[in-house]
């Protein structure tokens, strides 16, 4: 009894285990995705028989003689004619209901079997879909139908235009990493890991023959066939940002889930099992997992065998990574000068990004004997440029590919998988695939540096901040990838963005034993300013101030020096624009409107046991990494009078591509549409330093913008040439060009100009320097059950200062993003390291992230400011909404409690512990 | 996910046929969230999984109504279960005992999609603390049918049948038939409460209460509790808060409470005896009906706002077959 995939029997039968997920993929339903193969996020959904499953859990051979439907086949399965889209379709893509839309095929399986009932009560419904990017709010408008309206304008600065992708995303035909049809990779093999089951071990021994003796395994790599040199898995535009610490295959293992054999098979069934078969003899080495105790004299080293100097690592004798110590003016002097004095440890959790798309990515070698990778990167052309220099290939050889990217927040600013499928697809000459599973992205990629921060805060009755004062220990796990730019970073914009005389830094950042810290959105702010804004908050308290007045008071303006740990500020930071004060206002007038709402309403009284407060947090970023940070775009003309773009960043639900779109079409004075945007290809363009740091619409988009600029000036030339009128007479008015009484249609120019031998192109290139400043403000209404420790937001509120904005929509949606991820990361996200090393929250079961009950709806306002830096007085807003919502929530419970939480997560046990505690104090017991 | 060591699939409900490295398979959605070496199977124990034992099958009636009670094939689904107290099969019945049955579905991490597949005997043979059909079936005093091979078959209460985070008193081999629901008990007023670190999230805490026919006063404690605990009070003793807190205390030992990322230990502990107290209220007449997460103040299910800020709930436990 076959198996029906969209109305035709599949002629393959399934394998005994298997799950219907897979076989589903096998027979070429690419829009069912892996989320995490375990049955806990939806992105599998697919009906059977009409009933939706979440066919990861689903066992395959259960489908025998029933008829299953996947996002391919859902329209034809309501009777839509072929290419109609289904109503639920057309309403994610109306209300732009994704981001990276690696959820959204298992969201819309899902919604479309809803009655109204359960329309009605979505937390329940949607409780088996989870979405990392959106915050929900776009997926239940998507969902209920209740369009805000899909794209308007012209599609130009300021216009909601949806992502070019959208039509794609919705219909499963997005292709992600791994969604490349098998005959166009023949031969392809997969690699399975055997990795360290010890903390930190030698590796005496591997004996690779019983693995090569299991039938399909075609190849075992250890550390005796990987390059010598060392480098760093994080990815900057200079790799001297990094340390040089990890080899693709080391024979010394550091935590536990580091890589030891890579088994390459003719199939992932055959390599799992020849990775079991890997015998290896470790000589186990002490190992050291908190950095308090890698601090100690005479700590295990984790890097002890490096050089210092050559490798970039501070101190590797004693697991120091990187360090700054600093002091402006006289702390002692301001603390003495001090009416109150806040001082406390505030500590931050290990996180994962929990991108839905896992890492993965494919290498072969082309006609020409070129490597091609294509992979989940963020971050193209630097992975060129590190396959090349580890495996010692002249950079022309490499070539990078990333199809759509299923999400990153910096786990995909690092070369985790490429460097092995390079290894095999180079010794092999073989296509090679590599897969991690969810468990492998909790286990052995990379989290959120932890922080350990003592903070020590003064202020006088004045409302001015006297001394600051922190003590900083950064976690960097078992590798330095990121660790000295998170450290530095963190210890930025956090500090800076207050007036303050006297500062005083001592930053750590230490190696231990446990899997590695890299790069997570806001690269090392959120964990300071969690702790900075908490202690501003106790300040403001201390002196009897509104918090937001101490700030208004305390925060940078126009013309004061930014600063941090140096003396003087950066020099190419400027107040390109500035609208922190409108934030605060905002967020103010906000909260005020909405406790009246609440008051009015009488439901401001939530009954015995309730407290309710409220709370803020501000926080500044620089709009582009420090260093250089480039970008080069080719534009040019084509026949038909549309655009070609071919820009360098990666899409991973950014919205970069739309800006793009919406930059040149302002430039060229036409409509984003007319643009088409090719990315992320190392081939496309020179360079690309890549989609981190926010720098998708500050660095690529400006170059776009000059390309563009130069692109319309070179038309009107042709133009002017052509009808005689003067150039600056030339106006490009969409699909021609405005020569004083006459239109030109652009063909024409474009025939014109190609008979006369002319390419009408252009190119833009941008260093990402000068930079500007960013401000994001968040404001929480909450209420806490003194009985439970249950938390209720009552009102989210978030004001950004993102310049001129491109598309509203879009970002907005970066901004809910960020809240939700934001509010996950404060109430209860923990990735929990045992006594061993061992990383314990290893499935999503596990590690719970915002699901559809636990996001709030937000307000989101921006600020009104044009910024003289960025590309047509825009600023980035990707990462920052994310940074302040961690310390407002723990303001506003403070506020309502009277108990601060120094600690992430603020889960509803430690509330409950906490009052509990609080209660005991007072008591005096 | 693919269990890549699984060889075959054996469709038999005979534990006669079960062997070293066969896992039953119900509904298939635990053993597919864990793969080959679910149930914590080493390569150590004999490696992973080969051999699923298939129910699919077996053609087992997934609910038999009788005036005795109600008897749950092991492989009845969740969402089999979840119609059922709406279903004309027992409309006339005077079970108010039904009211726990929605509850503990929804308690649940898993969505109604997982439902569809889940199995209320999976999801007991799993044995976690906060497995929901544990929750309900050890509250109304089920008993679970165990065969074994050369047709032996012995009976449970499903309280004991969970000895532990995860494990049980499955001997290696057996099988889950059935869940016996006594009619005394459905009888009964019935009272339930659960807390939970997130929003419809993995519960932390479930209690359920019943004020039987003949006067007595039952809690059962799961999800906080490492393993299902009873307290049984009769209607000559119904105690006043201060007993109850006494019973809770000398019931559950510290080291019972369970202690994972889905609640420390200590807040467990405090909220086992304040949910304890609040159903002791309810059942005793004070306080309102059913309620949790996902069932508002008025006892009326599916909250129908958009998007609540916040509430407490569980976590999603697929149901499984017998592990080993």
């Amino acid at each position: 009894m076959a198996i029906e995939i969209n109305g035709t029997p599949a002629m393959e039968a399934p394998r005994p285990g298997q799950c219907l997920r897979t076989f589903l993929r096998e027979q070429g339903n690419f829009g069912v995705k892996k989320g995490c193969d375990g049955g806990d996020c939806g992105a599998c959904t697919v009906h059977v028989d009409g009933t939706p499953v979440h066919s990861c859990i689903y066992p395959a051979v259960r489908a025998e003689g029933h008829s299953v439907t996947t996002i391919e086949g859902l329209p034809a399965s309501a009777g839509c004619a072929e290419g109609e889209l289904h109503p639920v379709q057309e309403q994610f893509l109306e209300n732009q209901g994704f981001q990276c839309g690696f959820c959204t095929a298992g969201m819309m399986m899902t919604a479309a079997t809803f009655d109204e009932e359960q329309k009605a009560n979505l937390p329940r419904s949607l409780k088996g879909n989870l979405c990392r990017c959106t915050g929900y709010r776009s997926i239940a408008d998507a969902v209920c139908g209740t369009a805000e309206h899909a794209g308007s304008g012209a599609g130009r600065l300021g216009d909601n235009v949806p992502a070019p992708a959208g039509h794609a995303v919705v219909t499963g035909t997005a292709r992600y990493t791994l969604d490349v049809p098998p005959d166009q990779l023949p031969g392809l093999l997969h690699l399975k890991l055997l990795r360290s089951p010890h903390a930190h071990a030698r590796i005496v021994s591997i004996d690779t023959a019983p693995a090569l003796r299991v039938p399909g395994v075609v190849a075992v790599f250890t550390h005796e066939d990987a390059p010598a040199q060392l480098f760093s898995t994080a990815q900057h535009e200079l790799y001297t940002d990094d340390p040089d610490d990890t080899r693709v295959l080391d024979d010394v293992v550091r935590f536990i889930g580091q890589r030891v054999a890579a088994v390459v098979a003719d199939s992932v069934a055959a390599a799992e099992a020849g990775a079991r078969a890997v015998e290896v003899e470790y000589e186990l080495l002490d190992a050291v997992f908190t950095p308090a105790d890698a601090l100690q004299p005479g700590a295990p080293a984790v890097h002890g065998d490096k050089d210092g100097e050559a490798s970039r690592i501070s101190r590797p004798l004693e697991n120091v990574v990187a360090e700054v110590h600093s002091e402006l003016g006289d702390v002692a002097a301001g603390f003495a000068a001090a009416d109150v004095i806040h001082e406390k440890t505030y500590r931050t959790q290990r996180v994962q990004h929990v991108a839905m798309e896992t890492h993965a990515s494919i290498a072969w070698l082309d006609d020409e004997g070129r490597l091609v990778v294509r992979s989940s990167s963020q971050v193209p052309f630097l992975v060129k440029r590190t396959l090349a220099r580890v495996f010692d290939l002249s950079e022309d050889r490499v070539r990078v590919v990333a199809g759509r990217v299923g999400g990153g927040f910096g786990s995909k600013q690092e070369v985790l998988t490429e460097d092995l499928v390079a290894l095999a697809a180079l010794k092999l000459r073989r296509p090679v695939q590599l897969e991690f599973t969810r468990t492998e992205q909790f286990t052995a990629t990379t989290t959120r540096h932890p922080f350990t921060i003592k903070l020590k805060a003064g202020a006088n009755r004045e409302g001015l901040l006297t001394a600051l004062q922190l003590d900083v220990v950064t976690n960097t796990g078992a590798y330095g990838n990121h660790a000295p730019g998170v450290m530095f970073h963190g210890c930025g914009e956090s500090l800076a963005v207050y007036n303050c005389a006297n500062k005083k830094v001592d930053a750590r950042a230490v190696y231990t034993n446990t899997v590695p810290a890299g790069a997570f959105r806001g690269y090392g702010l959120s964990q300071m300013i969690f702790a900075i804004e908490s202690a501003i908050d106790e300040l403001a308290e201390g002196i009897g101030m509104d918090p937001l007045d101490f700030r208004l008071k305390n925060m940078v303006r126009p013309g004061d020096d930014m600063l941090s740990t140096q003396p003087e500020p950066e020099e190419d930071v400027h107040y390109g624009s500035y609208g922190l004060e409108q934030c605060i206002r905002l967020v103010r007038d906000a909260l005020d409107r909405g406790g009246e709402r609440y008051r009015s309403a009488g439901l401001d009284d939530l009954g015995p046991e309730w407290v309710t407060g409220t709370g803020s947090a501000l926080s500044m970023i620089d709009t582009v990494p420090p260093r250089g940070h480039y970008a080069h775009t080719r534009l040019r003309l084509l026949p038909d009078g549309t655009y070609d773009a071919a820009v360098g960043t990666a899409e991973f639900g950014n919205g970069t591509t739309t800006v793009h779109s919406q930059l040149a079409a302002t430039a060229l004075g036409t409509e984003a549409p007319k643009v088409a945007v090719r990315q992320s290809d190392t081939d496309l363009v020179e360079h690309d330093t890549g989609a981190f740091g926010s720098a998708g619409t500050v660095v690529a988009g400006q170059a776009t913008l000059l390309a563009a600029q130069e692109l319309a000036r070179r038309i009107r030339t042709v133009a002017a040439a052509l009808s005689g009128v003067p150039e600056a007479d030339c106006v490009l008015d969409g699909g021609s060009v405005v020569c004083g009484e006459r239109r030109v249609p652009l063909s024409e120019v474009y025939g014109a100009a190609h008979r006369a031998g002319v390419e009408l192109s252009a190119e833009g290139r941008w260093g990402g320097t000068p930079r500007s400043v960013a401000f994001n403000v968040q404001g929480f209404r909450v209420a806490v059950n003194t009985g439970t420790g249950e938390l209720r937001i009552l009102q989210s509120v978030q004001a950004a200062d993102a310049g001129v904005v491109v598309n509203p929509r879009q970002c907005r949606g970066q901004i809910e993003g960020g809240i939700a991820q934001a509010l996950g990361v404060a109430l209860y996200e923990e990735v929990k390291v045992d006594d061993a090393g061992r990383v314990t929250t290893d499935i999503l079961r596990q590690y719970h992230i915002p699901s559809f009950a636990d996001v709030p709806r937000s307000e989101v306002y921006f600020a009104s400011t044009n910024d003289e830096l960025g590309p047509l007085g825009a600023k980035s807003m990707s990462e920052s909404p994310f940074n302040p919502v961690a310390p407002a929530l723990a303001n506003a419970i403070r506020n309502a409690t009277g108990v601060r939480f120094a600690e992430l997560p603020i889960a509803r046990d430690k509330i409950y512990l906490g009052l509990k505690e609080k209660a005991r104090e007072e008591v005096g017991v | 996910m693919d269990m890549n060591t699984i060889e075959a699939v054996v469709p038999t409900t005979d534990p006669a046929e079960w062997r070293d490295g066969d896992a039953w398979l119900a509904g298939g959605t635990v053993l597919f969230s864990y793969g080959s070496f679910a149930f914590g199977r080493l390569v150590s124990d004999g490696g992973p999984l080969r051999r699923l034992l298939d129910l699919g099958q077996a053609g087992w009636t997934p609910v038999t109504l009788s005036d005795a009670g109600i008897e749950l094939a092991a492989t009845c689904t969740v969402a089999e279960l979840y119609a059922l107290p709406e279903s004309a099969s027992v409309a006339g019945r005077s079970w108010p005992g039904l009211d726990l049955f929605r509850p503990c579905c929804d308690s649940f991490v898993a969505s109604f999609k997982v439902w569809n597949m889940s199995t209320v005997g999976g999801n007991i043979c799993t044995s976690l603390p906060a497995g929901p059909m544990i929750s309900l079936c050890a509250g109304l005093d089920a008993t679970a049918t165990i065969l074994g091979p050369g047709g032996s078959s012995r009976t449970v209460p499903v309280a004991d049948f969970v000895t532990g985070d995860a494990t049980n008193c499955l001997a290696p081999g057996e099988l889950l038939r059935s869940i016996f629901v006594p009619a005394a008990a459905l009888s009964a007023k019935v009272a339930f409460r659960r807390l939970s670190l997130s929003n419809l999230g993995r519960s932390g805490v479930l209690l359920t209460g019943r004020l039987d026919p003949d006067g007595g006063l039952v809690l059962t404690v799961t999800a906080a509790t490492k393993r299902p605990v009873q307290l049984r009070f009769a209607a000559a003793g119904l105690p006043d808060a201060q007993q109850l807190a006494a019973a809770v205390e000398r019931s559950i030992p510290a080291e019972l409470y369970h202690d994972d990322i889905h609640g420390l230990p200590a807040w467990r502990r405090d909220m086992t005896f304040r949910l304890a107290e609040k159903i002791r209220a309810e059942l005793l007449g004070e306080g309102i009906r059913v309620s949790g997460d996902f069932w508002n103040a008025s006892g009326t299910p599916h909250a129908t706002s958009a998007q609540p800020s916040a509430a407490p709930a569980p976590a999603p436990t697929k149901e499984a077959p017998n592990g080993h």
